[in-house]
């Protein structure tokens, strides 16, 4: 039997190097610990040098159930990247909180292959098992730091919340099977074009199942409320994790799906998409500005920023994608950053979450407020940032796919929105008495991992071009 | 019009009527001569110890964990096992990956001591 | 041979029971529970089309998903016990540490 296997070695390098991380952690000495770090970071650095080298290639493996096109390199190299932020900045978060080290590098590891698998899988059954593959990985971070009884709780909800979803999607993709005959992306458009009239209706639930189940893992408003408790009861680390990559891996999932392969149903999903991109950016913004804990508000800025990343999804084409994956570019770089830096104020026990916690620590570490006050100009979408520059994009995609009102209501939504980021700014420079912040030498690591987040910050809003050409051409590949 | 599966709701119907027409019978024709001991929870003839709704070990819930994963690991051994001489040697080497993965899971728990009973 | 609608409501109505039992129950183990009937309506939801289409693509499916069931399970079974560690209770009424 022929099969190629190249599309595949990305994802299998994840894999081994999740699977020595667990073996390797079970017979050193803890003090030793430190070496997990580097075989991960490296594990994820081969992996993204196999992506560089595949790039360009289309090839598909296992009858074309997974497709390496520049679509799935993109994302990989988006989760690889992720991923190892994750890691740097949680080393030292993990020692404070004596979460088990093993485990938690390779379980991200593990939901890493996972977001891979979903962003190349060509086919609905694969896709699901890489969302499951992610989530359950991400459950059982969620929970991970035991002595905290609010990580427990917040994990239990997620979880119920998460499989709960998960029995919808799944419901979808047998009810599209049962109407197309294949659960193969490919073949499901091609009977789309001759379908039978009474296999529509059966399709048509499928579809919809389908939407609701991707609803509730980008946190799209109906489905969003378990996100703030989630994102604030789980190590903070795990919660940008959450943020960025896993959000990613939805819309990954969910431009390939629905604004590709299924692009034949756009009218009849077009306006439910739209009034739940309304509802989101909305909803998340005024939710958002009443927190008076920094975790959680940025819980709900996410929220509000999934309603923005769904204009991409309601404008789609060519437009629509390059936004898409843009936007998703900078908003992972400026989310990591804004939870380092609250990683960073994290003493001991305590949390140091709140908005008075952030007083004065412009004066007491300048670089943590410089650089918190770039992330939070930039989540506001003031130029030149890269929260500016993505903005700019996709709200010119709504405007291309005649949905003007849609790039209204998102300009107004970010304008509510400096609102509460400002608010972080103003605490930082005029109010004294807040947490103190580690210095330098206690997290090399999270200042590393900070400092990427702002280069990419500065870099993807001063100097937009290559990332928006290399969006524009992974989604194009798709085609 | 007879349905396929009228027989089996008609079968139903009289299991139904037997069960109840039986527990009506005795409780109508029965003699009833209650006692202490006859009105014990039965534990095969021992004098009955303590509440039936005791609370387990968490130790019986790490098992079952381990049962449930392991077991059904074994499941995709067997297509593999009706078809082995079909795949060849591609079908070797995918099952000797599977069960690497499920090894270094296994070799995980027991370093762990999640084998271990006490 | 049954019709496949047969199948296809049974397979809804189980599918809806178990939504109803996730919604309105008030222990964790239950609710576990409920959110596997819902997976297993879909198996037989899987296995119903796969016998009409006549495709094994369909009984293979189900392999993957009951193996993602249990893992499903545990990963919810351990977390149960984590949460029952803290507080003694199994009722989500109780879980008020971070407000819904």
């Amino acid at each position: 039997m022929e099969t190629n296997l190249a599309p595949l070695l990305p994802s299998a390098e994840v894999v081994l190097t999740a699977l020595s991380v667990l073996l390797l952690d079970l017979f050193i000495r803890k003090d030793e610990k430190g070496l997990l770090v580097w075989i991960s970071l490296i594990g994820l650095a081969l992996a993204g040098g196999m992506a560089l080298f595949l790039w360009g290639s289309h090839e598909g493996a296992f009858q074309d159930s997974i497709l390496l096109d520049d679509f799935a390199l993109f994302f990989t190299e988006l989760f690889l990247g992720a991923a190892a932020i994750t890691i740097l900045s949680s080393v030292h978060y993990v020692r404070e909180t004596n979460i088990h080290e093993g485990e938690f590098y390779a379980l991200v590891l593990l939901s890493t292959f996972g977001m891979i698998l979903m962003a190349a899988a060509n086919d609905l059954i694969l896709f699901f098992l890489g969302l499951e593959t992610m989530s359950i990985g991400v459950y059982i971070l969620t929970g991970m730091w035991r002595e905290r009884s609010q990580a427990s709780e917040a994990a239990m909800k997620y979880f119920l919340i998460g499989a709960f979803a998960t029995g919808f999607l799944l419901y979808g993709i047998a009810l599209i099977y049962g109407a197309a005959g294949s659960t193969h992306l490919g073949r499901i458009a091609s009977a789309l074009g001759q379908t039978k009239s009474h296999g529509s209706i059966i399709l048509s639930a499928g579809v919809f199942l389908l939407f609701v189940g991707l609803a509730f893992k980008v946190a799209a408003v109906p489905f969003h409320f378990w996100v703030p408790d989630v994102y604030d009861g789980a190590p903070t680390p795990v919660s940008a994790f959450m943020a960025v990559a896993v959000k990613a891996a939805a819309f990954a999932g969910w431009a390939r799906i629905f604004l590709y392969q299924l692009s034949p149903l756009q009218s009849e999903w077009t306006l439910p998409l739209k009034a739940l991109a309304i509802l989101t950016m909305t909803v998340g913004n005024l939710l958002a500005i009443s927190q008076s804990s920094v975790k959680r508000m940025l819980a709900y800025s996410s929220i509000a920023h999934a309603g923005y990343l769904l204009i991409a999804l309601v404008a789609g084409g060519e437009s629509g994608g390059q936004a898409l994956l843009f936007y998703l570019l900078s908003y992972a770089a400026m989310t990591f950053g804004a939870f380092g830096v609250l990683i960073a104020l994290k003493e001991g026990e305590n949390d140091h979450e709140a908005y008075s916690d952030f007083a004065g620590l412009g004066f007491k570490r300048p670089f943590l407020g410089m650089a918190m006050s770039l992330f939070m100009l930039s989540l506001a979408g003031f130029p030149p940032l890269a929260g500016f520059t993505g903005k700019f994009y996709l709200f010119r995609s709504a405007v291309v796919a005649g949905h003007i009102d849609l790039a209204i209501i998102g300009a107004l939504n970010s304008l509510l929105s400096v609102v509460y980021y400002l608010r972080v700014i103003v605490m930082m420079y005029m109010e004294e008495g807040g947490a103190e912040g580690k210095p330098f030498a206690r997290a090399p690591y999270l200042y590393l991992a900070i400092a990427i987040a702002v280069l990419g910050t500065v870099y993807l809003g001063v100097l937009p071009a290559p990332a928006l050409d290399l969006s524009r051409i992974s989604f194009i590949s798709l085609h | 019009m007879t349905h396929p599966f009228f027989p089996v709701l008609v079968l139903f119907f009289f299991a139904g009527s037997v069960v109840l027409a039986l527990l009506l019978i005795a409780q109508m024709v029965g003699p009833k001569r209650p006692n202490p001991v006859k009105d014990e929870p039965f534990e095969s003839g021992n004098p009955p110890k303590g509440d039936a709704r005791i609370r387990f070990p968490v130790k019986f819930y790490l098992v079952a964990m381990l049962f449930l994963i392991f077991d059904l690991e074994g499941v995709f051994l067997y297509p593999w096992a009706v078809l082995f001489r079909r795949l060849g040697i591609f079908g070797l080497v995918e099952m000797g990956i599977f069960l690497t993965v499920v090894v270094v899971g296994f070799v995980y728990a027991w370093k762990k001591g999640a084998l271990d009973w006490e | 041979m049954a019709p496949l609608n047969y199948y296809l409501v049974l397979s809804a109505i189980i599918f809806a029971i178990g939504v109803a039992g996730v919604v309105i129950r008030r222990n964790f183990i239950v609710i576990l529970l409920s959110i596997e009937l819902m997976l297993n309506a879909v198996n037989l939801t899987f296995i119903a089309f796969a016998r009409y289409l006549g495709s094994m693509e369909g009984q293979v499916i189900v392999f993957f998903v009951m193996t993602v069931a249990a893992a499903e399970a545990v990963v919810g079974l351990a977390i149960i016990i984590s949460i029952f560690r803290h507080r003694r209770s199994l009722d989500p009424r109780e879980m008020q540490l971070l407000k819904w």
